[in-house]
């Protein structure tokens, strides 16, 4: 055990945190100031702007343009991304797309897609569940009968955050249905362009549109686009989704929240003193920060712990689960920080979805509470997604307490 | 960063289990719980060398550090050992090395092979487990010192030779300057013990200090500049209360999934209900996330006073809060078994309820931490 400070991680945060300023255009980082969801040509520029600078992606293989640096490091870089308000990119396309191709995908999967990823040029959305299958992803029903050199695909998918994006689509189909559940699954890669692909935005309870459905009506998918092998979709998606444990815990993004519910409590005057001196206040925002604080240290733990330890399952088990109660709880405390003006509706006004008769917005300060109602609202999807927290518990009970 | 133990460290951990395994059963626990204050497996710790496991050997110890402390305390805290190793081993040694270095060897080496037994008393009733509230007094009288107060919870002190009282000669309770500590023979007219039982039946006492003299030796250190070193022993001793309570409450989620798995109601093992089972869960989360801020509070004690302090509030805050937690749902678990004296289960509970009360309970750190915070 050894946790002496290193002065050469300080100074990479310091230099990291440098290049971050220097690269981030001040309109961007202005933009996400307000907790909007960041916008589409935004997400695209700044991975561009990172990978002219080799920074799109140090967590991938070095081979795939990621970098050599350690666990801690690559930690240090993402807390810095968020501190810096630097745009959210496409993390279905870089956090659960990319490592699948690399560990299963073809050579010219490889060859042709990560670059695009890198470069922004792509936007992914993922297509595992169904209105019929929720927790119960095996039982999927969305149809892929192989003619020739293609799969002609049937069926729907939802739940595909940012979809109205997407170019492509990762997606979990059945190859056979006369075998178990799990095993008649495959994962193939699908253009949103292709001929039978349509979308239809979901309005959820926050005001936003990041939700969608997609219908497949009988689209013809080549071959080539099957990922590794038919029927192992099931192992390929379950690695997806372990593969994002760590990033799941959202510790960096929480952190940033962090920061901002403080600058919210220092401007904001309750009976002209500033809300971050009322000590009931602040004992809650102490409690918070060091629930937080005992999440980054598990998600430290995680990163420094070798892939067949055997008791990875167990800490990588917080962190999502706890990782879920804390971007809720800190999204909760922003609203609350604003007191009777945390009720007050404020939805994106760059969203053209917004309806028309929503566009009125009330006068909040600072502009960092923009948003803040609405994001509270949405958080609370956190722990339904992704397996909901029922769905983690009951992985965890079976898996590692063996009940 | 590495959180992986050395060879050395396992080898200690394996050490320690092995022992506790075979000398230091559930009987063996409640038996020593239940006796008299008496040196009971002292002499047997410092054989082993335990006594000086968490001190470098420059310290006097054997090479170790606060890492070993936590790997004794872990293994301390599950087989709910009651011998007061950590004023012994750590707070003492901690206090006594910030505030005399190299001066403080003898006592160090003495304390490390058990020849003596020097303890804390260092808290106060008001202080509610922050050494800085310091009411009780010390003037110069002659040459020596006149001492008068009183102390509380003082760890392992019906079997003491010595406390190191803290007290103050100018000032207020509460302010930074002005606490001298001071060698107290626990033989010293003026001194009396009113000892007591924590609610885990470990020996404590009360020192009440009437017109205690003292000779001009007895104060360590500067006069009225020790409030950072005692500060500093107390985080060290607050990290090794965390660590006995991630042994007792890691020992309690793995006896309460054994009972779940063999307790049988509506003809099948009660783990099979899934409300169980989601409990379960949070029970490990909460065992995981202490392991976690164990680790955050061992790397805030290698840092500067403000960041270890903080870090420490941190730990001691969240520890003390996921203990308690698995403590009372393991009793809930066991139904109405969980309620008898029988089972281990409530034995650790309650030395997770002394650990995360002693030196300051989860709302004192809270508020120290907010203080703090930026």
């Amino acid at each position: 055990m050894d946790f002496a400070p290193s002065p050469d991680d300080d100074a990479f945060r310091a230099e990291i945190r440098a290049t971050i300023d220097r690269l981030l255009p001040a309109e961007m980082k202005a933009r996400r100031l307000a907790d909007f969801d960041t916008a589409e040509a935004d997400a695209r520029a700044w991975i561009r702007i990172l990978d002219d600078a080799g920074l799109a992606v140090p967590a991938w293989p070095v081979e795939h343009g990621g970098r050599p640096w350690s666990p801690l490091r690559k930690f240090i870089f993402a807390q810095e991304l968020q501190h810096a308000r630097a745009p959210a990119v496409d993390r279905i396309a870089t956090e659960m797309v990319a490592p699948v191709l690399w560990t299963f995908g073809s050579q010219a999967q490889k060859a042709e897609l990560l670059p695009r990823i890198r470069r922004g040029e792509d936007w992914w959305g993922q297509g595992f569940s169904e209105p019929g299958s929720g927790s119960d992803l095996a039982s999927l029903r969305t149809r892929a009968r192989r003619e020739g050199d293609e799969y002609v695909v049937d069926g729907s998918k939802i739940w595909t955050t940012d979809g109205q994006y997407a170019d492509w689509l990762i997606v979990l189909v059945r190859t056979d249905p006369n075998v178990k559940p799990q095993r008649g699954i495959s994962m193939i890669l699908i253009e949103t362009s292709r001929e039978g692909v349509s979308q239809r935005p979901i309005e959820s309870i926050d005001g936003g549109w990041t939700l969608n459905q997609f219908f497949f009506d009988g689209v013809r998918v080549p071959v080539a686009n099957l990922v590794g092998e038919e029927g192992r979709g099931w192992d390929y998606a379950k690695f997806l989704l372990t593969n994002e444990r760590t990033t799941s815990a959202e510790a960096p993004h929480t952190r940033r929240d962090l920061e901002q519910l403080k600058r919210i409590a220092r401007t904001a005057v309750a009976r002209g003193r500033p809300l971050i001196e009322d000590p009931v206040f602040r004992a809650k925002i102490a409690q918070l920060e060091i629930d937080l604080t005992a999440l980054e240290w598990s998600v430290l733990r995680v990163l420094h712990m070798e892939e067949r330890d055997p008791r990875l399952g167990s800490v990588a088990s917080v962190l999502k689960m706890r990782g879920n109660d804390l971007t809720q709880r800190v999204a909760d405390l922003c609203v609350d920080a604003l007191g009777d003006m945390g009720v007050a509706m404020h939805l994106d006004p760059d969203q053209p979805q917004v309806r028309a008769d929503d566009r009125l917005w009330p006068p909040l300060a600072p502009q960092e509470a923009a948003g803040a109602s609405a994001r509270s609202i949405f958080r609370r999807a956190a722990s339904i997604y992704g397996g909901s927290n029922e769905i983690q518990r009951g992985i965890v009970a079976k898996a590692i307490l063996g009940l | 960063m590495n959180f992986e133990q050395t060879d050395d460290q396992t080898a200690l951990a394996d050490s320690l289990h092995r022992w506790m395994d075979a000398e230091h059963g559930f009987e063996t626990a409640v038996v020593r719980a239940h006796s008299s204050a008496d040196p009971g497996m002292l002499p047997v710790f410092a054989e082993l060398g335990w006594l000086g496991a968490a001190l470098s050997e420059a310290e006097g110890g054997f090479g170790g550090g606060a890492p070993e402390a936590a790997i004794v305390g872990e293994a301390v805290g599950r087989a709910l050992v009651v011998e007061p190793w950590i004023p012994l081993a750590v707070q003492t040694p901690r206090t006594l090395l910030a505030l005399a270095g190299e001066a403080a060897r003898p006592r160090i080496e003495a304390l490390v092979s058990g020849e003596r037994r020097l303890v804390p008393a260092v808290t106060e009733t008001a202080g509610r487990g922050a050494p800085d509230w310091v009411e009780t007094r010390a003037e110069r009288d002659g040459d020596g010192w006149r001492l008068t107060g009183t102390k509380s919870l003082v760890l392992g002190a019906p079997l003491a030779d010595a406390f190191l009282v803290a007290a103050r000669l100018e000032g207020a309770p509460g302010d930074r300057a002005g606490v001298a500590l001071f060698e107290t023979p626990a033989q010293t007219e003026g001194l009396s013990l009113h000892p007591y039982r924590l609610v885990d039946r470990r020996a404590v006492a009360d020192l009440d200090l009437a017109d205690v003299r003292l000779p001009a030796e007895a104060l360590i250190g500067p006069a009225g500049g020790a409030l950072e070193a005692i500060e500093l022993g107390c985080d060290h001793a607050r990290l090794a209360l965390c660590a006995e309570i991630l042994g007792a409450m890691d020992a309690a989620l793995w006896m309460t999934r054994d009972y779940l798995r063999t307790r049988e109601q509506f003809g099948r093992p009660i783990g099979d209900f899934q409300a169980l089972q989601h409990r379960m869960a949070e029970m490990l989360v909460e065992t995981e996330l202490t392991r976690s801020m164990i680790f955050q509070g061992l790397a805030a004690l290698g840092r500067p006073p403000d960041a270890r302090a903080k870090g420490i509030a941190a730990t001691k805050a969240h520890v003390a809060r996921s203990g308690l937690f698995v403590g009372r749902q393991a009793i809930q678990l066991h139904g109405g078994m969980g309620m008898t004296e029988e089972l281990k289960v409530g034995h650790l509970y309650r030395r997770i309820m002394a650990n995360a009360g002693l030196l300051g309970d989860a709302d004192l750190h809270v508020a120290r931490y907010a203080e703090m915070m930026d």
